[in-house]
């Protein structure tokens, strides 16, 4: 049953299966283990970045193919809820308006950006991509009418979505059941869900045929694979579901802005999560997520108190600032990508 | 005679998972011109970007002048005196017929007399000289790519398929210039389709299939011998004519 | 263009054609000349930056997402010989303030040099010919030397002022032209006729050549060209350098992100010149550079934008950019 659930696609180690379920408990129990709202806020968006690197991981790990564009994808799916709450009023009809405006959008700027560049070199698409995102970026601190510019956009969400709300009176094993809990529930659920489909989708034959595509595409087209197809096929289903994650981002934090979706920091980040994580596994982007996410919140205090310990030693503090755990990742990145380049999957699944 | 110029005993080459050359043993011998002949895919080409070290060879030996150089990288075997001139005659076409020439002189400026001696081969380099390669025709490229081999002496050509492509009355020019060629003390080794070619200016020869050499002997021989030809070679040769 | 024989001027011409074009947009013709000069310094600053990019590019194959990194050590190390003679800088003659811009010139790039073979060497060199992994690597390259350029000199952005002679404006009638500008002009132009003339008349310029075109046939041909590869990523690296002590001075302030923050202007640039043409970043850049002033000028809220649309109708006109490199 559970082989089915996950496509067939088992962790294959018994390290990594007993990682997944631990984090997969901690983040369905996260209200419970981990009541701090920070806490509940890291856990969202630990959830929101597995699904926007998994999706990256479809494009990257499964077809070959590097693109700056992801961010993008994101924003779009952020913006699309944001707009559609604060100008339309905060209802499920506009959210669904907005969603789908995103999502249709999205779908017709991946296909664009899939038959146009996809015919050409890697470099040159990933050049390409970063120019359209960055493009795109300007554009959504431009036109500050409508997306809020550089502040971004705020707005309220339907009353059950709501952190003032409560659901059911008395506190259920000692936590308020308020509209927060909703919709941290809602955002698991969706996570959950699209990360199993994209299981099945690169577990399927279409999965299967990127894979030949990425192995080697001469062969793949001499055989008769039409590639330019299969890859702007993944290039969509992955940007929609970036697009999804942007939807459920927005949803959880009730804001939308350049910041927390559009900036090239968050698209490196995600290379960092995909490539530690282990590159062509999808569950690498749980490892690489979740791994990210708290160190980003939760190592720099302990790199914080190294660094105070060591003040008086020449260079070691300044190394060990906070504010430099990015030094540290980009160490472990590149070595990954010499290395290890299916990450910690990878190795866990070699120890067996 | 001395010793073959240059000898490959059992190499091996693999291209990815492919399996080209499976276990070539022939010899070049020295101040003659030897044909390379054999159908489309039987690793002729291969056969010589491995010599060259373009390739590298998986398994085997290869010897030039009695030194292994299996694994020498590929300039140094230039600087030994072996010099290649590829299918696509690699030719430089956003240069000059001269900076293409003064590129391949490794001693940095061309020999007058070896000049003269190559526009006599090869008209049209004297005639194009300040012109961009790119803009020669197809023989006048091929023309180019030879002279570029031989602008200083050498001690070995590698030629592959210098008649693909061309018209009869460019390839009987080629015929000429190699005759001229084989008076000079150069061992050519040359890759060819062109039967007609090959019977007119190949001593030796040696015929490939699938990965390995399945005939080694003289060119007079097989040249009188049709049904050797028919075997080895299939239908294709007359057609190359 | 290739410094061969037939040089193809139209896009040389298109310079010239959005310079006049830009005339009757702007209305006056001394805000049009001020604009123009400072279009012109801008794009040779990008130009300088730009080229060893797509010369590595054309020549090695290599795709170095990392470029930005020299860009940013250049300014740097500049940085920090000119604020340790910043009384040279302040004095009002142009010996004294030469006196402390050459060596930081020099710093600027020897340690964006000594960079670049550390990145040849280490970084670069185990994945020639994994595009992927090249993407991948380099991008996290530029990330951790971001980072050691906190560490090495705090995260405070470092204001840079320029030297003494060259603040200010000069005069031409009713034109004002920053002399700054002026000095960037000179130096570009410098650099770029420098670069051509290495290219079309020296051998070392046939072989780079060469070597664009097809880098195995060269080899055949007996030069070790692994050293060239390294020799002009070196020389690339460099140039990185000196791009950015130049912009550096332009903005008056160094700070980490600089060559971050260039890498999108300078692809889109390397993209409408044509990847691994020299001639074809220098009319590029110009592009920009006039570009984003004019726009600046008659239109703001399209200028960040303008890059991309630019490069947008070149590759629809012509799809390798405007001076495609044929490579075998």
């Amino acid at each position: 049953m559970l082989h089915r659930l996950l496509s067939g696609d088992t962790p294959r180690s018994r390290v990594l299966a007993a990682i997944l379920a631990a984090i997969l408990l901690a983040l369905l129990l996260a209200p419970l283990l981990f009541p701090g709202t920070r806490s509940l806020d890291v856990a969202a968006k630990v959830l929101v970045f597995i699904l926007l690197v998994a999706s990256y991981d479809l494009l990257l790990g499964y077809t070959g193919i590097v693109s700056f564009a992801h961010t993008m994808f994101f924003g779009i799916g952020g913006y699309g809820v944001g707009i559609a709450a604060a100008k339309f009023g905060p209802t499920w009809g506009s959210l669904a308006l907005g969603s789908l405006a995103a999502l249709g959008l999205s779908a017709l700027l991946a296909f664009a950006i899939g038959l146009l560049s996809l015919r050409v070199r890697a470099i040159f698409f990933a050049m390409i991509t970063l120019a359209v995102a960055s493009f795109f970026q300007i554009l959504a601190s431009q036109l500050s009418a409508l997306t809020g510019g550089e502040d971004g956009l705020n707005y309220r969400l339907p009353e059950i979505l709501l952190p003032g709300t409560r659901l059911i009176e008395a506190p259920l094993l000692g936590v308020d059941i308020t509209g927060r809990i909703a919709s941290y529930y809602l955002v698991f659920a969706a996570v959950l869900a699209l990360f199993l489909l994209l299981l099945r989708i690169v577990n399927s034959p279409f999965g299967r045929v990127l894979l030949s595509i990425r192995e080697n595409e001469f062969r793949a087209e001499a055989i008769g694979t039409r590639t330019v197809f299969y890859r702007t096929a993944a290039n969509c289903i992955a940007a929609l579901v970036a697009t999804a994650a942007g939807i459920l981002y927005a949803l959880w934090l009730r804001y939308t802005g350049p910041d927390t979706t559009l900036s090239f920091n968050i698209m490196i980040d995600i290379l960092l999560m995909v490539v530690i994580g282990g590159m062509g596994t999808m569950y690498g982007a749980v490892l690489g997520a979740t791994l990210f996410v708290t160190a980003q919140n939760y190592l720099q205090d302990l790199m914080k108190m190294a660094s105070e310990a060591l003040t008086g030693v020449p260079l070691l503090p300044s190394l060990l600032h906070p504010d430099r755990w990015l030094l540290w990742l980009g160490v472990l990145f590149i070595l990954c990508v010499y290395y290890f380049p299916t990450g910690i999957v990878g190795k866990l699944r070699a120890r067996r | 005679m001395a010793e073959a110029l240059l000898a490959l005993a059992g190499v091996n080459t693999h291209i990815g998972q492919y399996h080209i050359l499976q276990g070539v043993d022939f010899e070049v011998p020295r101040c003659g011109l030897t044909m390379l002949l054999g159908r489309n895919g039987a690793g002729k080409t291969t056969c010589l970007r491995t010599v060259m070290g373009l390739w590298r060879a998986s398994a085997g030996a290869i010897r030039f002048d009695g030194r292994d150089v299996t694994r020498t990288p590929t300039p140094d075997l230039a600087r030994q005196g072996i010099a290649y001139v590829p299918e696509n005659m690699g030719i430089f076409a956003g240069l000059t017929v001269r900076e293409n020439l003064v590129l391949a002189a490794r001693a940095g400026i061309l020999d007058d007399k070896r000049l003269e001696w190559i526009f006599g081969l090869f008209p049209a380099m004297k005639q194009f000289w300040h012109g961009l390669a790119g803009t020669l025709s197809g023989g006048q490229k091929q023309m180019l790519a030879i002279a570029r081999a031989i602008v200083e002496p050498r001690r070995l050509l590698l030629v592959d398929e210098p008649t693909k492509g061309l018209a009869p009355a460019i390839i009987a020019n080629m015929i000429e210039a190699f005759r001229e060629l084989k008076r000079t003390d150069t061992t050519i080794l040359v890759v060819e389709q062109n039967f007609h070619f090959a019977r007119a200016l190949g001593d030796t020869v040696a015929v490939m299939d699938s990965g390995r050499i399945v005939h080694t002997g003289a060119m007079a021989a097989l040249a009188a011998d049709q049904a050797l030809q028919t075997r080895l070679l299939g239908l294709s040769l007359e057609a190359h004519q | 263009m290739s410094p061969g024989r037939r040089i193809d001027w139209i896009p040389l011409a298109l310079v010239g054609a959005l310079m006049l074009a830009a005339l009757p947009l702007v209305g006056s013709a001394p805000t049009w000349v001020t604009l123009t000069v400072a279009g012109l310094a801008m794009g040779m600053m990008i130009f300088i930056m730009a080229s060893g990019l797509t010369l590595v590019f054309g020549l090695m194959d290599v795709m170095n997402f990392a470029h930005g990194a020299f860009i940013s050590v250049g300014a740097y190390a500049a940085a920090s010989v000119l604020v340790a003679m910043r009384g040279a800088m302040q004095e009002a003659s142009v010996t004294a303030n030469l006196s402390a811009m050459l060596p930081a010139v020099l710093a600027a790039i020897a340690l964006a040099g000594a960079l670049g073979l550390f990145f040849e060497r280490v970084v670069i060199r185990p994945v020639y010919g994994d595009h992927l992994k090249q993407i991948l690597v380099t991008m996290g390259g530029l990330i951790v030397c971001e980072q050691l350029i906190h560490v090495v000199w705090g995260p405070d952005i470092i204001p840079l002022p320029r030297p003494a002679t060259f603040t200010g404006s000069v005069t031409f009638g009713d034109a004002a032209i920053e002399r700054y500008r002026l000095l960037a002009v000179l130096v570009g132009l410098a650099v770029f006729a420098g670069m051509w003339l290495l290219l079309a008349r020296t051998r070392l310029g046939l072989l780079i050549r060469a070597g664009v075109e097809n880098a195995e046939m060269v080899e055949s041909l007996g030069y070790r060209i692994r050293r060239l590869f390294v020799g002009v990523f070196v020389a690339g690296s460099a140039l990185a350098g000196l791009g950015g002590v130049m912009w550096a001075m332009y903005q008056e302030s160094v700070y980490a992100q600089m060559g971050m923050q260039m890498m999108v202007v300078i692809f889109i640039v390397i993209i409408i010149g044509g990847l691994g043409s020299v001639g074809g970043c220098f009319v590029g850049a110009l592009l920009v550079g006039l570009l984003a002033n004019y726009i600046g000028y008659v239109a703001p809220k399209l200028a960040l934008g303008s890059n991309i649309l630019l490069m947008v109708l070149v590759l629809l006109w012509r799809p390798n950019g405007l001076y495609p490199v044929g490579k075998s």
